[in-house]
């Protein structure tokens, strides 16, 4: 196993890289930072000077990949390349495009505080949820009840997670008036602001979790052991919550694994509607903006979240069931 | 004079579509398995009336898709040499057709059905100036008085209840006629069968989908004709416009960004499948490298990229609806180029289980060269899976948009969207009163595209994976699925 996570390891940097030079060349190839700088600056009149201005500020007046005026090591490291890309490896992610110039990686690592304050319960409630809507479903398979929970998902999942939002702050906000509209407090304040926020979003995914997990549960149901267990005279509750969920356990992590970066990177649409200051909201900020060094560092610490979190969910196989082995 | 033809990148890409769906059409009609898939599909009564609806909303997209720019007049005294001037704004037939909503531009908010405004504003009253609601310019333009508001609007109701109706029993009994003529029977037993859902195809079904259609268009059309149905938003912009604008934009996004994922998906998939070894490894890492970055954030930087290149070049775009245009067909490229990884992953898969097979292996051996087996052997052996991604990313890439739009990476402000349309809705509905008619045309438009969508997605699924089919909930037991 630890060969295995060694290996992983070493693979999930070798695309670190990758993703790396990737965003790098989409971002200083496919425009010039000249060009980042007129929009930056903004207006329709930008003089020259204004815009070498701007660079200077930022250190993107170096060479790109290679600075042939240097001498020696400088040669690499004292281009923008170096300064801006490669130093993201060391988790040094300097300063904003913008003109406050904020340090991102103090704000990274701030609002990844307050993302995980939303993401966290739901990502727990999340599972629990679906999981028993899905077995609800199961349990009274070809009647009504599975029939139009089937109907109810389809429906739910043909709307928008916007709608839930807009229509949800109306209702519990504005007509009852039970939770604030947006905002954030810390500490134990906080849970006034993100009740609707998790509720909404457990809601807007139901239809299409429940509907997945409902099949994998069919899908179980039809093995073998199922029946064996009914043969040998397990009531249907026993089959399902002791049999069958355990051995779904597998898809299920999959399923739900793929949410685990966000829950570290926030939700995008929710925290900015709440107005909930994470990580999601900050990527919002940065794209209107269009802060393009908040950004890029925010596109790495994505990736890297995300090859962080294939590599636990693969160490969760082997805990959810035995017999998987990592070699 | 003649007006200009103008196509856009997006109206190729609908066209296409439609030229491609007919002559996908025929090659299914000329083989047998193929036809027998299909015809599962339309067996399915859900997956029926979600294609009627699907058909409909597709005719509006394409009907928006034929754009000109109209001929100007020529000033006096111009020589005929000189170049004949056209108008700077894009139309559409769609905009010819609706062309009351386009010019009926009130000055800001109006509820739907209302003739005067929802707002108090100050207008002059024999001499004195006076808070009132003022009369709208358009809605209700040729009532006289406003009391005869309520007898109108019934009026017109009532009439486009009737030619809905009308129309939706001339599209019946034309059914009904053609099954007649199929089964050389009289047309009365035709009707019965119908009536008594003993037809293959759910017909009952499909034409009472397009009774309620008729049903809720008739009178919205009818009443279209004096009022501003789903009222008007902050610009006095008329929502039923937009949102019937709308459905081409979806459309777009749903097929373009799918179509855009193909020629990666399936070409590396395949080569990645059959030919293993370093190949193999290179499109692994590629597409992990692609699927490790956030969807969001990736599009977002593409998308920013694609706008400074927009903004520093505009020498490039003659008219503002093709500089929208271009955002929108980029958008979808972007997607596309974004996206292919899931579909790469499962042809990748697929192909080298295929490649273990007898066939695939004699064929080798007979000499056949290496891409004629993988575009003859082994690419119609998984066309059934590029179907089904196909029609599931439809409606997903379509609610993906509303979220692109929200960040602001959506398409171009000035382009009528369901995203857009929400996002205005969003300021709209923290207001006092409430405005929420803009919110409720996008919700009711955006929803019934997306489950249709959604229905046919899950009939065609069925059809082509079998395992899918045990999955499907049932009411009786031992029914056929």
């Amino acid at each position: 196993m630890w060969n295995y996570l060694i290996r992983r390891s070493f693979y999930g940097v070798l695309v670190l890289l990758g993703v790396n030079l990737f965003t790098f060349m989409l971002f200083f190839t496919v425009n010039t930072p000249d060009d980042m700088a007129r929009l930056n600056i903004g207006g329709k009149r930008v003089t020259q000077e204004q815009i070498v201005k701007w660079k200077v500020e930022r250190g993107y007046d170096k060479p790109l990949y290679w600075n042939g005026a240097a001498e020696g090591k400088k040669q690499v490291t004292d281009t923008v390349f170096w300064d801006r890309s490669v130093s993201l490896l060391a988790l040094d992610f300097g300063r904003s495009d913008s003109t406050s110039a904020t340090d991102i990686g103090h704000e990274i690592k701030t609002r990844m505080g307050v993302s995980l304050q939303l993401a966290v319960p739901l990502f727990l409630l999340q599972i629990v949820v679906s999981v028993a809507f899905a077995l609800l479903l199961v349990f009274f398979k070809h009647s009504r009840i599975d029939f139009w929970g089937v109907v109810a998902c389809v429906l739910m999942l043909s709307i928008s997670a916007l709608f839930y939002i807009i229509v949800g702050q109306y209702l519990f906000s504005r007509v009852f008036h039970l939770v604030p509209i947006s905002g954030f407090e810390s500490g134990w304040d906080a849970v006034r602001f993100l009740v609707l926020p998790v509720i909404l979003s457990l809601l807007s995914r139901l239809g299409s979790e429940g509907r997945l997990y409902r099949a994998m549960f069919l899908e179980e149901l039809g093995r073998d052991y199922v029946r064996t267990a009914r043969a040998k005279g397990l009531s249907e509750p026993k089959v399902l919550f002791s049999h069958v969920l355990r051995n779904a356990l597998i898809p299920i992590l999959t399923s739900a694994g793929s949410y685990l970066p966000f829950v570290f990177l926030g939700s995008l649409v929710f925290e900015s509607f709440f107005g909930i200051p994470g990580l999601g909201a900050y990527v919002i900020e940065a794209i209107t903006g269009q802060d393009f060094a908040i950004v890029r560092s925010m596109v790495f610490v994505g990736s890297l979240i995300y090859i962080a979190s294939y590599i636990v969910i693969d160490v969760a196989y082997t805990w959810v069931d035995p017999r998987v082995r990592l070699a | 004079m003649m007006p200009k033809l103008v196509i856009l990148w997006s109206d190729v890409v609908v066209i296409a579509t439609l030229v491609l769906l007919l002559l996908y059409t025929f090659r299914v009609r000329a083989s047998k398995n193929r036809r027998a898939t299909w015809m599962q599909v339309v067996r399915d009564p859900a997956a029926l009336c979600s294609a009627v609806v699907l058909v409909l909303f597709f005719a509006v997209a394409v009907v928006d898709s034929l754009h000109f720019r109209r001929a100007l007049s020529d000033a006096p005294g111009a020589s005929a040499q000189q170049r004949q001037a056209y108008a700077t704004r894009t139309e559409s037939l769609l905009d010819v057709l609706l062309a009351r909503q386009l010019a009926g531009r009130e000055t800001s908010y109006s509820a739907p059905l209302a003739i005067r405004a929802f707002t108090k504003d100050s207008v002059e009253v024999a001499g004195a100036t006076e808070r009132i609601y003022p009369r709208l310019l358009y809605g209700g333009k040729s009532l006289r008085d406003d009391a005869e508001w309520a007898g109108d609007v019934l009026q017109r109701a009532v009439l486009g209840l009737a030619s809905g109706l009308a129309l939706a029993l001339v599209v019946a009994a034309a059914v009904a006629l053609v099954l007649a003529r199929l089964r050389a029977d009289s047309f009365a037993s035709a009707w019965r069968a119908i009536v008594h859902n003993q037809t293959d195809l759910p017909l009952r079904a499909a034409l009472l989908t397009v009774l309620a259609l008729c049903v809720v268009f008739g009178p919205l059309f009818s009443l279209a004709q004096n009022y501003h149905v789903f009222g008007t938003d902050r610009t006095g912009n008329d929502v039923f416009y937009q949102a019937l604008k709308s459905i081409r934009t979806a459309f777009v996004i749903g097929t373009l960004s799918t179509i855009a994922t193909l020629p990666l998906a399936v070409g590396l998939g395949l080569v990645a499948g059959y030919l293993r070894g370093w190949v193999d490894e290179v499109v692994q890492y590629l597409y992990t490298l692609l699927s490790s970055i956030p969807n969001v954030l990736l599009i977002a930087a593409c998308v920013l990229m694609m706008q400074v290149f927009i903004d520093t070049h505009p020498d490039l775009f003659e008219t503002g609806a093709e500089r929208a245009d271009v955002r929108l067909f980029l958008l979808c490229v972007i997607l596309g180029l974004t996206g292919w990884a899931t579909l790469c992953r499962l042809l990748r898969a697929e192909t080298m289980k295929l490649c273990a097979l007898d066939y695939v292996q004699a064929a080798n051996a007979f000499g056949v060269r290496t891409g004629r087996i993988m575009t003859r052997h082994i690419f119609p052996n998984v066309v059934h899976l590029i179907i089904i991604t196909t029609v599931l990313d439809f409606s997903a890439l379509i609610l993906y948009e509303a979220v692109l739009s929200y960040v602001g990476v959506g398409v171009d402000p000035s382009m009528n969207s369901f995203g857009g349309m929400i996002n205005l809705a969003r300021t709209e509905m923290s207001r006092d009163p409430l405005v929420w008619w803009s919110f409720a045309a996008a919700f009711t438009f955006m929803v019934t595209l997306v489950l249709a969508a959604n229905l046919f997605a899950d009939g065609v699924r069925d059809a082509f994976d079998p395992r899918a089919r045990s999955f499907r909930p049932r009411l009786h037991k031992g029914a056929a699925a």
